[in-house]
């Protein structure tokens, strides 16, 4: 006992539909869900093709690799192919935070770290693809 | 996180062996989780052994049996015993399903059985699903219209009518919701597959007119978007209904109504 109160009383008295309701619906979620659909479907052409890519660089030495990565079509391949990868890469892990995280202040500092690494890593991928591209 | 141990006080034991009946050549095996809130034990697996020349043949039946021959403190729900009130659901030989529509002879081995997974157990078999129905009735399961009630009934084509079958049937057992891992690991805010299919059943009526609002309702990241079609709901649903692609349909109506 402590105080007047039990320790065993309940600490809230809200009905199991106001908990339900809670603050109601976040009206998103759709833009992300037909993101994730979307890449899906073009992943599987452009990972294809990243591979044959990768197969055409094995054994050349930097420089011709380097002229490969950076003729147009090449190019462009592989910049569609680094955005679509890491945007379905963001909303993939932002999707197992979410459902396996409950502890608010743990899932926003995650949520936060796979926003940062996942742009880390795409505008790296970019510059770089450009870089050979433009010669900048 | 996630928790993939149970707590210290709902670790399972082993419990009580019950005596066999006397008299009989036909007996079957059953092992039921049993728990009183009063007693301050761990859960625990009593073994009982059921008179099978004596009872039906579904495991409700054993259950039955159990109650009224052997141990009148096992507790569980039933009702309707024939597989339309949907109070019996709980989780035989490793499936949510009703013990009512399942046969023991479907079964290899002892009939083991637990409660519904992941929900609060009030005693024994006996879940506590206030939360599950308060889902249900979050998503507002009634006909929502603007227009003046007609005269006599709101019509409907045999075509729109057929559109709810495979979703009116859903008896509300929830064998679904708990059979679904996106459930157990968010229970409070991810509404489930029965409660999502009660609202396409509501959302494809085509005598209501609160569909938009109805989709307002379920755009979320958690109450619609935490189902990933892992499809545990269609493979549990002892009325052979399929809420995943209840839910497809309802992501399916969100998109279109964007693009």
């Amino acid at each position: 006992m402590s105080g007047i109160t039990p320790d065993s009383a309940p600490k809230h008295f809200r009905t199991a539909l106001a908990k339900v309701r809670g603050r109601g619906a976040a009206k998103s979620g759709t833009g992300d869900f037909w993101m994730q659909r979307m890449t899906s479907v073009a992943g599987v052409p452009l990972t294809i093709m990243a591979i044959v890519i990768g197969i055409f660089l094995l054994g050349r030495n930097q420089a011709a690799a380097a002229q490969i990565l950076g003729s147009p079509l090449v190019g462009i391949i592989m910049l569609l192919f680094v955005i679509c990868t890491v945007v379905h890469m963001k909303i993939g892990m932002q999707e197992i935070v979410v459902d396996y995280v409950p502890d608010e202040s743990t899932k926003l500092t995650l949520l936060l770290a796979n926003t940062f690494f996942c742009w880390s890593v795409g505008v790296i991928s970019v510059y770089a693809l450009l870089k050979l591209s433009f010669g900048l | 996180m996630v928790q993939f141990t149970l707590p210290k006080n709902s670790k399972i034991t082993e419990g009580k062996s019950w005596s066999r009946p006397a008299n009989t050549k036909a007996e079957r095996e059953y092992r039921v989780y049993r728990w009183n809130p009063d007693d301050g034990r761990n859960p625990r697996i009593d073994t009982y052994y059921v008179d099978t020349d004596d009872c039906g043949p579904m495991v409700l039946d054993g259950l039955i049996w159990l109650k009224n021959n052997v141990d009148a403190t096992l507790t569980f729900r039933r009702s309707c015993r024939e597989g339309v009130c949907g109070s019996c659901a709980m989780n035989i030989d490793g499936t949510n399903t009703l013990a009512c529509t399942k046969a023991m002879s479907d079964i290899k081995g002892p009939v083991r059985i637990y409660p519904l997974p992941h929900m609060p157990v009030v005693k024994d078999l006996v879940p506590d699903l206030t939360n599950f129905y308060a889902q249900h009735a979050s998503i507002e399961p009634w006909l929502q219209t603007v227009s003046p009630t007609p005269r006599t009934e709101w019509k409907q084509s045999h075509e729109d009518r057929q559109k709810l079958d495979g979703l009116y049937e859903c008896i509300l057992c929830a064998c679904c919701s708990t059979s679904c891992p996106s459930y157990w690991w968010n229970p409070e805010r991810y509404l489930g597959p029965a409660a999502l299919l009660q609202a396409q059943r509501w959302i494809v009526d085509s005598r209501d007119e609160a569909t938009g609002e109805r989709l307002d309702h379920l755009e979320d990241p958690f109450r619609l978007y935490r189902c990933h079609t892992i499809m545990n709901c269609a493979k549990a649903c002892p009325k052979h209904l399929n809420p995943a692609k209840a839910i497809a349909d309802i992501k399916r109506a969100l998109v279109e109504r964007q693009v």
